[in-house]
């Protein structure tokens, strides 16, 4: 399985995110992947996804993907992460 | 992952948070003044250069408030470039909050300034800064802080408050 985190610029904010929904995936118990991209590159990045983590901001930039896009509101909050993947992936 | 090998052993202080990269109480009457600030603090540490901050600011431009990443905080940041000079970290706190535009996290009363001078070396970097912050209490106490001595601690000392 994999998940893909985006921002804008693919650094910083979108590594934060990747830390902590590794730790929620961990606390889930869930084997996944994560991977982090900017705006330009998640075309790419979430072809195989099944999952694309990222603010409010920036789901518009996404387009059309079949993943899930789920918003993240407060990404130190491992546990609004934990609640918001276990519903998308639905364990 | 490598994240979770070292949490939550034992929290390595965060480098680069000399007390002159923190400002207290500044005075911003809108978001690029608070971006900023936290520019100007990222260069009198030596950071970065000027150019660095205009960059920061050209992010939010471009993608809208999404830098502000917990109720409260903003996370200044642009991508590595030749205007910085070395891996850096900043903190700002603000007089009076100031909204970024963000849907559910403005406004804003804290800035964490950071400067990575490469993309693939700043994960263990990050990883500490969200040591810091998965703490709830962290941002209210940086928000409230009134030296910078205090905001050090916070960063150095973050088992104290877990």
């Amino acid at each position: 399985m994999k998940i893909v985190v985006m921002c804008g610029i693919g650094l910083g904010t979108s590594a934060i995110l990747k830390v902590n929904a590794e730790r929620a995936l961990e606390r889930l118990d869930i084997d996944a992947s994560v991977q982090a991209t900017d705006v330009a590159g998640v075309r790419a990045a979430a072809a195989d996804a099944q999952v694309i983590l990222t603010s409010s901001e920036l789901v518009e930039a996404i387009g059309k993907t079949n993943a899930d896009v789920i918003v993240i509101n407060n990404y130190f909050d491992v546990d609004e992460l934990v609640a918001k993947l276990e519903i998308a992936l639905g364990s | 992952m490598e994240f979770d090998s070292t949490y939550p052993k034992v929290i390595m202080p965060l480098p680069h948070l000399p007390l002159n990269a923190i400002t207290i109480g500044a005075l911003a009457d809108d978001w690029p003044a608070a971006i900023t600030a936290a520019g100007d603090a990222l260069v009198r540490s030596g950071a970065t250069t000027s150019a660095y901050t205009d960059r920061m600011i050209e992010v939010i431009r471009e993608f809208g408030a999404y830098i502000v990443i917990a109720p409260g905080l903003a996370l200044a940041h642009a991508r590595p470039g030749a205007d910085v000079l070395t891996d850096g970290l900043c903190v700002v706190t603000l007089a009076e909050p100031v909204a970024f535009g963000h849907p559910h996290n403005d406004p804003v009363s804290v800035i964490v300034g950071l400067a990575v001078s490469g993309a693939d070396d700043h994960l263990q970097f990050v990883a500490e800064l969200a040591n810091v912050f998965n703490d709830p209490a962290v941002i209210p106490a940086l928000a409230g802080a009134t030296t910078a001595e205090f905001v050090q601690g916070v960063f150095g000392q973050t088992e104290a408050l877990a």
